[in-house]
């Protein structure tokens, strides 16, 4: 007996219900990134106005260059903290896992092709042992990463020698962080990416229109998409803009670290958004119970969040490494790891499990690296720039937790 | 009267010393609801986590369509048809609802999910089951409300052209309205063709929506019987002391 049913969706879209359906969204909890976009501009703002070095060309290089680390380490633990887990030996991994990249290739020979996926199956090895830990033996990761964190400072002693560095002379690696794409190279990439962000987005509306389900207003959609275009693209112009000292050096150009944290972004947003694999995780975060009897396996998914977390930590390392030209036995150490976690948190990712993107860790690193820059250029010392950082922690801490309480209120 | 979808005769199941169910007959047919009464203890989730899958009886003939079957695991049983909505609903917060109807079975093209043939297929199980009340069927779980939710859990109990839908107490926590909602629902399950199993302690709910009733006792199935045969101060009979007078008790074998 099925009588004629009205169809559930019937309000036409229209630029006003769209923008109603956001608002309602925000109100029932689910703010995504936009706490950390507002903070963004702000300080933007603020360092902007008080400092006129702060837009500069090069200081706009320089901060990308600097937050790549912990974006990569906070990318790595969007996927634990999706879970509702905790990573905190991430950074002493990047440490680790960095040490043998350069052991590797200082001490051993190895090339840089062969010695960057061992220190990456080297990170993938932690992670597993880590995550058997949490998923099979039941120990809360709190636990188990932070005797991780001890362990893997001690390895990373260890692997330096006591107060030793061990420097990277491979051209390869350090230009890294430290060279960057020629213009020409630079505009290519940002055709590319666009146009098949374009056709993707097209797609999209297109094959949802075919089946007939509400597709996405075309009007909002160019709106979005043109306005993101444009900012990626005074980005890519400002930094193909001469910032060195010519005739002496020329430097412009894109870094190179950028489109490394590109193609982690596009194969992490796919990985969550487009797989079973990603559903099964935020199912997890949501109700582990839920997802059991759902036939999911709960506890290959979390060893497999904490192998994607530590070999993402790898690679981080390996960004330490051409950063400082070297691997010492503080790096990946202080306040690394609590300033991935932070910009996670910041950029949108809910400690409780379940909620957060990729791009949050990017928008949050964002952030941290913001602060840290624009306060270094006021001349504020590192004392008062930890303590903004922890405030602005708390504050996004805070909204999570204000705005599920908001939609568990409902 | 049809032939039964699913059929149990002599089910024994015991846990250690205690011997849970006691030669337990269960008939339920195509197109009807059966309503599985009991007090607290009297076996009725353990009767049903055997019929899911869940636990595997001592001894017992199940069958199903008519064959003989074995149901060792959770698998079993869907693959027969056989779905299970728990009264804690089991859904995600945070997914929207084609995601937790389509949860753990996702459809996929390549190792790409198809968004679009799940959302389809989610409404049009929603529609064939004449739900109206959610707005969106892209809105999170966490946003409904207890009927809606318990909505969403039936709707992908039914999502895969399920035979037997066994509900624990989908009304325990509701309102007076949306128990209503949930019974039309119900009811609407039945009418579909399918076989329901409804485990309810609410008198008026069983006899509202139900086509006849199986009352457990002490493990033992006290009676099952169509519901225009019986009063409620029957059943009430039949939980609290396993006997009523007028009712024939449980075919003994």
């Amino acid at each position: 007996m099925s009588t004629t049913a009205t169809p559930i969706e019937v309000n036409e879209p229209s630029l006003k219900n769209s923008l109603q359906d956001y608002w309602a969204k925000v109100k029932s909890g689910d703010i995504g990134s936009l706490p950390a976009v507002l903070g963004l501009i702000v300080l933007c703002g603020i360092f902007g106005v008080m400092s006129e070095f702060f837009f500069s060309n090069r200081n706009f290089a320089n901060l990308l260059t600097q937050a790549s680390p912990v974006i990569v380490i906070a990318m790595g633990l969007v996927f634990v903290l999706l879970l509702g887990e905790i990573d905190l030996s991430a950074g002493y991994a990047s440490g680790v896992c960095g040490a043998v990249l350069v052991l590797l290739v200082t001490n051993h020979g190895f090339a840089w092709y062969t010695a960057l996926p061992i220190s990456i199956v080297c990170g993938a090895a932690l992670g597993l042992l880590m995550g058997s830990l949490v998923s099979r033996v039941g120990i809360p990761s709190f636990v188990v990463t932070l005797s991780a964190f001890l362990a893997f400072q001690g390895i990373l002693l260890l692997l330096a020698g006591e107060g030793g560095t061990i420097p990277i002379a491979d051209k390869t690696i350090l230009a890294v962080e430290n060279s960057n794409l020629t213009p020409i190279q630079g505009w290519l990439m940002y055709l590319i990416i666009s146009i098949a962000y374009v056709l993707s987005g097209l797609n999209r509306i297109n094959s949802r229109r075919r089946a007939g389900l509400k597709a996405e207003l075309l009007n909002l959609w160019i709106l979005k998409t043109t306005s993101l275009l444009a900012i990626t693209g005074a980005a890519v112009y400002a930094l193909n803009q001469e910032r060195g000292n010519p005739p002496l050096i020329s430097t412009r150009g894109i870094p190179v670290v950028v489109p490394i944290i590109l193609a982690i972004l596009l194969a992490g947003t796919f990985l969550l958004g487009n797989t079973a694999f990603g559903r099964h995780l935020y199912a997890v975060g949501g109700n582990a119970e839920a997802a059991r009897r759902a036939g999911i396996n709960v506890k290959r998914v979390r060893t497999i969040a904490f192998v994607i977390c530590s070999s993402l930590a790898a690679v981080a390392g390996m960004l330490f490494a051409s950063r400082m030209n070297s691997i010492s036995p503080s790096t990946g150490g202080s306040s690394t790891l609590l300033y991935a976690v932070g910009a996670a948190v910041i950029g949108g990712v809910s400690l409780f499990g379940g909620k957060g993107k990729m791009r949050d860790a990017i928008l949050g690193g964002l952030v941290v690296a913001v602060i840290d820059n624009g306060m270094g250029l006021l001349g504020y010392g590192a004392g008062i720039q930890f303590m903004v950082t922890g405030a602005v922690l708390l504050v996004s801490a805070s909204i999570d937790a204000i705005s599920r309480r908001g939609a568990s209120s409902n | 009267m049809t032939e039964p979808i699913l059929s149990l005769c002599g089910v024994n199941k015991s846990f250690g010393p205690v011997h849970v169910l006691k030669d337990v007959n269960l008939d339920v047919h195509p197109g009807q609801v059966t309503a599985l009464v009991g007090d607290n203890g009297a076996g009725k989730s353990t009767l049903i986590k055997c019929i899911a899958g869940i636990y595997t009886p001592d001894h017992g003939e199940f069958k199903f369509n008519g064959e003989n079957v074995t149901i060792t695991g959770p698998r079993d049983a869907t693959a027969l048809g056989i779905e299970i909505v728990y009264q804690d609903l089991a859904l995600c917060d945070n997914l929207d609802i084609v995601h937790n109807m389509f949860l753990g079975r996702e459809i996929k093209r390549g190792p790409i999910l198809d968004e679009s043939a799940m959302e389809s297929l989610a409404r049009k199980t929603l529609d064939s089951l004449s739900v109206r009340t959610v707005k969106s069927i892209r809105q999170t779980v966490a946003s409904l409300s207890g009927g809606q939710r318990q909505t969403v859990a039936i709707a992908k109990a039914v999502l895969w052209n399920s035979k037997v839908v066994i509900l624990d107490e989908p009304t325990a926590a509701l309102g007076v309205a949306q128990t209503e909602q949930v019974l039309n629902l119900v009811r609407r399950l039945a009418d579909n063709g399918l076989g329901v199993i409804l485990i309810s302690h609410n008198m008026n709910d069983v006899f509202e929506v139900a086509d006849n009733i199986a009352a457990l006792y002490l493990g033992t199935m006290a009676a099952q019987v169509a519901k225009n045969e019986v009063i409620p101060r029957q059943v009430i009979e039949l939980i609290t002391t396993g006997a009523s007078a007028g009712v024939e008790k449980a075919g003994v074998n």
